[in-house]
């Protein structure tokens, strides 16, 4: 097997075996997703209109939670170092690493939204699209996400710093995501076009993203 | 010893230090000036809008302010690209000074909009698309004011910075076309924009501007002066900034130099 898909299988294990970070971002997903009603209040006409856009913030800022940990673990230990030195190039590890952190985090978001957007009277309709502009759109968060979190490895306010830096370039995602949904619910028009634009933003952070967490990671090491 | 090339010459700390000395006095007289004929012309010489009245006067701050927040974002990212590939340290120096007035510039855009919109649309703040593209820029300047001082290092921060800088740039077009729509007619693209109640572009226009000329002069002078402020405020804080790393470096110069008079006084 080759260098890339054994560090993606030893970060996917490493974030399994911790154990405590799906299990967080699920829970923030849910615990944002159960406060939206009890700040609006229960009236199911709204909640099922606001729904989308709020299960879609829910699952940024759960994301968020664990870009952090992309890379901070491997840098304190000097892991990253050896990972920088082996033949793999440095560009391809970040994307491993970006990869696992969307496989164990994102990933499961995405997956239990129709779950939690019952708490929400999401239409049932709704459902498929929404799952699917989530899987596309969480590809942008991971691998967006890995640039600032690689870019802030030596600061100490670490948290804050990132959502911060991160949320104004998940903003063409967002409104790509919600658009796209809400075109969908409402007939006239086809989702399409906006969907194949979040596709293309999520393909555009696979190449940026790497390279960008990779020219960051070099500073950090010289 | 090589000689130096003309650029080489003027980017060299040292002769920047002195070019700007006697360049500065005279960009800060004239930016006053302009800022003195633009005011005039802004508040006694342009009509008043039969629709908006007196409210329209807000228009010669806004719209250089708006302006001068993009343009100030475009010379960070330059002077980024510019200390990431040459590593030439006031490419460095000017991008951190810019960060600070360009987000000024930004937040004022976004105060003296919110203060044209209450009487005009009858609310400080609408979700309009170009606003919001503004407030990104804001936060995107935001993010790099709190990256750079976040890292202790300052090499390394003046680094990383850059990075977020360019990655900024990059991402510019996509925040800015999925908020306000994108129209490319001879590719047959439309976007529709993600909601909008702003008034279209009406300066830079293919088919010219859209606005009266008693109007549009006074704004262009506006514009021209309050780049001319930005350009002086920017040259003395790039001053401020090299005389502040003199000192720094300076400071810890004596610092060794105390250390090993010490360690040699123990021998």
């Amino acid at each position: 097997m080759n260098g890339f898909g054994l560090l993606l299988l030893r970060d996917i294990r490493l974030a399994l075996r911790e154990g405590g970070a799906i299990g967080i971002a699920l829970g923030f997903y849910l615990m944002v997703v159960a406060l939206i009603p009890i700040a609006v209040g229960p009236e199911l006409k709204i909640m099922g209109k606001i729904a989308p856009g709020i299960l879609w913030v829910a699952l940024l800022l759960s994301a968020l939670l664990s870009l952090g940990r992309i890379f901070k673990a491997d840098f304190e230990d000097g892991t990253l170092e050896i990972i920088a030195t082996s033949s793999l190039p440095l560009e391809l590890s970040a994307a491993a690493k970006s990869l696992a952190h969307w496989l164990t985090t994102s990933l499961p978001l995405a997956i239990v939204t129709p779950i939690v957007g019952a708490l929400l009277n999401l239409d049932i309709s709704a459902i498929p699209i929404i799952v699917l502009t989530m899987l596309v759109g969480t590809l942008a968060i991971s691998f967006f996400g890995s640039i600032v979190a690689a870019l802030t490895l030596q600061t100490q306010c670490g948290g804050v710093l990132i959502a911060v830096m991160v949320l104004p370039l998940y903003l063409p995602t967002l409104v790509y995501g919600t658009v796209t949904v809400s075109i969908a619910l409402t007939p006239p028009g086809s989702p399409w076009p906006s969907f194949l634009l979040l596709c293309a933003i999520s393909l555009a952070s696979i190449v940026i993203g790497p390279c960008a967490s990779a020219a960051a990671l070099r500073h950090h090491m010289q | 010893m090589k000689k130096q090339s003309l650029i080489q010459k003027l980017t060299s700390p040292t002769i920047f230090m002195d070019t700007s000395k006697t360049i500065l006095p005279v960009l800060s007289f004239l930016a006053t000036g302009m800022l003195l004929v633009g005011m005039y012309l802004a508040l006694f010489v342009a009509p008043v809008d039969y629709q908006q009245g007196h409210t329209v006067k807000i228009m010669f701050l806004h719209v250089p302010s708006a302006w001068l927040g993009m343009m100030g974002y475009a010379l960070i990212a330059i002077s980024s690209f510019g200390y990431l590939v040459f590593r030439h340290p006031l490419a460095d120096v000017s991008a951190r000074s810019a960060a600070l007035i360009g987000a000024a510039f930004t937040l004022l855009a976004l105060i003296t909009g919110g203060l044209w919109g209450k009487p005009m649309w009858g609310t400080y703040w609408v979700w309009d698309a170009r606003l919001t593209s503004v407030l990104i820029l804001f936060f995107l300047y935001l993010g790099l004011i709190a990256l750079r001082s976040a890292i202790e290092d300052e090499c390394l921060a003046s680094k990383q910075t850059a990075i977020m800088a360019i990655i900024g740039v990059v991402i510019l077009p996509f925040i800015k076309i999925s908020v306000e729509g994108l129209s490319v007619p001879w590719l047959g693209i439309t976007l529709p924009s993600w909601n909008t109640l702003h008034q279209p572009p009406s300066v830079l226009r293919s088919d010219g501007p859209s606005i009266h000329s008693s109007i549009l002069i006074p704004l262009l002078v506006n514009a021209l002066a309050f780049t001319l402020l930005f350009f002086a405020m920017h040259m003395k804080a790039m001053r401020n900034e090299i005389k502040r790393r003199k000192i720094k470096s300076l400071a810890i110069a004596e610092i060794e130099r105390t250390r090993s008079q010490g360690t040699a006084a123990e021998e």
